[in-house]
């Protein structure tokens, strides 16, 4: 297979992509793809902020309003946090953990086409009669009776792509358990391969409740079924459980591996290693673990009664005490350390005090007869901000200064990055620091405006004014992605001169093949650990031997394809309460579905054992040469 | 080990499944995909259990008039039967007896049929003779989705295990296919774990509970 490469004609690279297993072109693929969708998203957000600049605006109808609301909370949850996490967790956590490739390489990209094409579905009802408009919580009495297929486009993109993450959950928890190292113990792993594989574990335990919620909401709608239906003998009362029994966990999914990055870049720029690495370890699966405990606590107005409130404000108050021990280690990591600032440091630095904030007010809100005053307020509005821009959105922008290196072999313009950090992190307080006044004010969430005279017209304008910082922001961040590429300016293998883990020791970016020879691991920080003792390469596990690799595959873009088909012609059935069925719904149901299954079968009934580089390859790569 | 060596009897590994690292990766994959499905049957149990008897008006048909006990306890040995002889298909698969491996997933194959077709029969007994349909009340939606995708799980399996049959009838036993066959058995025993539990939940209780 292996072969000198010639320069790749566009065609080729496209052709490389589609077809990839390669966990660090997945990782492009869900960089480039999540950041698409996280300036969709951020363009909603502005469009928001630019409706409730003042009283009375009319930017937006009050129908397109809760469309773009609905979409910027679904767009940035399912399709832009998520995914670009995903980027980071291909890119790094094999090569942390001193593996080839992920346990299953093809499965990976399924993943990653499920989720394209469910997002690329979510986003076509844009131009297909309307966006869903229910929030992005859809709450079921609200969302049945939504006209039009917004609802619809909602329902069955995010079976897509939740099927997706599903599978790229369970091939991170197997990657992490089956692949290690020699030597790499459990509690020797970088605190970024822990976060991945508790937040994996969580996807694993949460998706299954949401495809179940979806799939309940999708048939009332679509296939006349009554599970919410109450005239019918239905209960809503069971949408929101569903939902939230995924949604709180979610909050955790996103914001663990963010702490795992933040847990990765303060020892390298405080040059110590990190503080209580264990009870971290600790910290995170006690998150996770009490992060199933704690959903009902979005319900404290539903009515469950005072038993069941005050049961769920008790568990939700006790999450602050891991989330207190990472802080506290975190600030201690810091304490004596010699410390250089840089991009991602800087993030780090910024994100300790704003996540504390997001935390501080969350305390305040699982305190149930508090949250009667501050429910679907402008109040929750800040915290759940707080939470996912300090802690996830910081994180994302942290790790892009900090992994771009490690994922392209150049380096992002730290001037630039300093601007982009300075300038957000001012946008980010005007925005929402005045929105917990705002809710405590009364104004509530998800209105299209406001009206003049109530005391809210400077509150809210100064919110716009930090969006739209924000942007500027952004935009410098894109300008600074051009530049650097235009430049291409090339890296060594530890551009940072303090990477700790193993990602730090092989080239930027690794070659595809990742270790040439399997590294064996003798403790914590396994890099730094080398080169404290003068060594230039990590030490080897085995001699130099061929090397095992999957093949490339199309079948999971035509897997993802079929349900994108199979989707339209759900929505499309006869059946639809919505009532415009067409007569070709159901056999382009069959058609996709088909697609599907038969993508599958055909993978099914074919050998695919991969292939081997051979070890004069290999040593001729050393040479300059190049394998692939 | 090499996926595509030949082996005999005798030095065939006692755990073929797990030998590769291929084969263990998919060994552990498949329990914690198994997990993810705990979860969404869990999801559509409390589903049902939320709306078991709800529906609009007296007219409706509730669990004790509808259910057949005779019929599901049938339903019931034949799944459980499939069960078993998908055990003796991996006994068979783990001594290298290729041959007696397929027959039985073969007979695992026919008893999985002959459930569903007593399933398909028991749905359009209810549809024609108590106008219990999909849409008819919350109850009857609950009821067709959990025991729906419960049966729509039973028809991936039959097609899966027939596919593995037919694809490995001229290759014969190695270290590729044996994780295949092996996984393929665990999910049929998950299928048969859910039925257990709907048999319970849903037929057992819905008759005396």
């Amino acid at each position: 297979m292996s072969s000198v490469a010639v320069k790749k004609g566009l065609g080729a690279s496209v052709w490389e992509y589609l077809t990839t297993v390669d966990h660090k072109k997945i990782a492009h693929l869900y960089l480039g793809t999540g950041g698409f969708f996280f300036l969709l998203g951020g363009i909603e957000a502005l469009f928001i902020r630019i409706q409730l600049m003042k009283p009375n605006n009319n930017f937006v109808s009050e129908q397109l309003f809760n469309e773009i609301m609905t979409m910027h909370g679904t767009t940035m949850i399912f399709l832009a946090a998520m995914p670009i996490l995903f980027a980071f967790m291909n890119a790094v956590v094999p090569i942390q953990i001193g593996a080839r490739d992920v346990a299953f390489p093809f499965l990976n990209a399924l993943g990653f086409w499920l989720f394209f094409f469910g997002g690329v579905f979510l986003n076509l009802s844009w131009f297909l009669g309307g966006a869903p408009d229910a929030g992005w919580t859809s709450y079921a009495s609200l969302s049945l009776r939504s006209e039009g297929h917004g609802i619809d486009f909602y329902t069955l993109g995010l079976q897509i792509s939740g099927f997706g993450t599903l599978i790229s959950g369970i091939n991170f928890l197997a990657t992490i358990i089956n692949m290690r190292a020699p030597g790499m113990s459990f509690m020797r792993m970088p605190l970024f391969t822990w976060t991945t594989f508790i937040a994996s574990a969580l996807i694993l335990l949460a998706f299954p409740p949401l495809t179940i919620g979806v799939f309940l909401l999708m048939f009332d709608r679509l296939f006349g079924s009554n599970f919410f239906d109450v005239t019918m003998g239905g209960n809503t009362i069971i949408w929101e459980h569903f939902f939230w029994i995924f949604g709180h966990p979610e909050v955790y999914i996103l914001v663990l591996p963010a702490f795992g990055i933040f847990s990765e870049i303060i020892p390298t720029f405080s040059r110590k290693r990190l503080f209580g690495y264990s009870s971290m370890v600790f910290a995170t699966v006690l998150i996770g673990f009490l992060g199933f405990m704690v959903w009902a606590h979005h319900m404290f107005t539903t009515g469950l009664g005072n038993v069941a409130n005050a049961i769920f404000a008790i568990a939700t108050m006790a999450i602050a005490v891991p989330t207190g021990i990472k802080i506290f280690n975190w600030l201690l990591t810091m304490w004596g350390g010699s410390i250089k600032i840089t991009v991602p440091m800087l993030y780090a630095l910024g994100f300790i005090p704003s996540f504390v904030i997001g935390g501080v007010t969350g305390v305040m809100q699982a305190v149930a007869p508090l949250d009667y005053q501050l429910h679907d307020t402008y109040f929750i509005v800040a915290h759940f901000h707080y939470v996912i821009i300090g802690g996830v959105v910081f994180g994302i922008l942290a790790a892009t200064h900090f992994y771009w290196p490690k994922m392209f072999g150049t380096k992002l313009s730290e001037k630039m990055g300093y601007v982009t950090f300075t300038l957000f992190f001012i946008g980010f307080h005007c925005t929402f620091f005045i929105q917990h006044f705002l809710g405590l004010m009364g104004m509530p969430r998800r209105v299209a405006t406001f009206l003049p005279g109530q005391g809210l017209e400077l509150g809210n304008l100064i919110s716009s004014i930090g969006a739209i910082l924000m942007a500027v922001a952004v935009i410098i961040l894109l300008f600074n992605v051009v530049i650097t590429s235009i430049r291409n300016k090339k890296v060594g293998a530890d551009p940072w001169e303090d990477g700790r883990t193993m990602e730090w020791a092989i080239a930027s970016p690794p070659p595809f093949y990742n270790f040439k020879q399997t590294p064996l691991v003798r403790g914590l920080d396994t890099w730094w650990l080398e080169k404290m003792e003068g060594k230039k390469e990590l030490t080897p596990a085995e001699p130099l031997g061929d090397i095992h690799m999957p093949n490339n595959s199309i079948i999971p873009f035509f897997i993802s394809l079929g349900l994108f088909v199979a989707a339209f012609g759900a929505m499309y059935n006869p059946l639809n309460s919505v009532g415009d069925g067409k007569s070709w719904g159901l056999p382009v149901l069959i058609i996709g579905l088909g697609i599907t299954f038969g993508s599958m079968l055909i993978r099914s009934l074919r050998d695919d054992f991969g292939y081997h580089i051979h070890k004069e390859d290999l040593l001729e790569d050393d040479k300059g040469g190049k394998v692939g | 080990m090499n996926a595509e060596e030949r082996y005999t009897p005798l030095n065939w590994p006692d755990h073929p499944e797990t030998q590769t690292l291929e084969g263990k990766n998919k060994f552990l994959g498949f329990w914690l995909f198994l997990a993810g499905e705990t979860v969404l049957f869990a999801s559509l149990f409390a589903t049902y259990l939320a709306l078991k008897d709800s529906v609009p008006d007296s007219s409706h048909p509730l669990a004790k008039d509808l259910f057949n006990l005779p019929l599901v306890f049938a339903m019931t040995m034949i799944l459980l039967t499939s069960s078993i002889t998908s055990v003796y298909a991996i006994y068979h698969m783990r001594n290298y007896h290729f041959k007696k491996m397929q027959a039985w997933f073969v007979i695992t194959v026919l008893l999985g049929a002959g459930f569903l077709a007593l399933e398909i029969y028991e749905f359009t007994h209810y549809v024609h003779e108590y106008h219990f349909t999909f849409g008819s009340s919350a109850f009857s939606s609950a009821y067709y989705t959990l025991v729906g995708t419960h049966g729509a799980h039973v028809t991936f399996g039959l097609c899966w295990i027939i596919a593995l049959l037919v694809r490995n009838a001229k290759r014969g036993l190695n270290l590729y296919n044996a994780p295949k066959y092996y996984v393929a058995s665990l999910y049929w025993h998950f299928i048969d774990v859910v039925w257990v539990f709907i048999f319970t939940v849903v037929y057992l209780i819905g008759k005396v509970g």
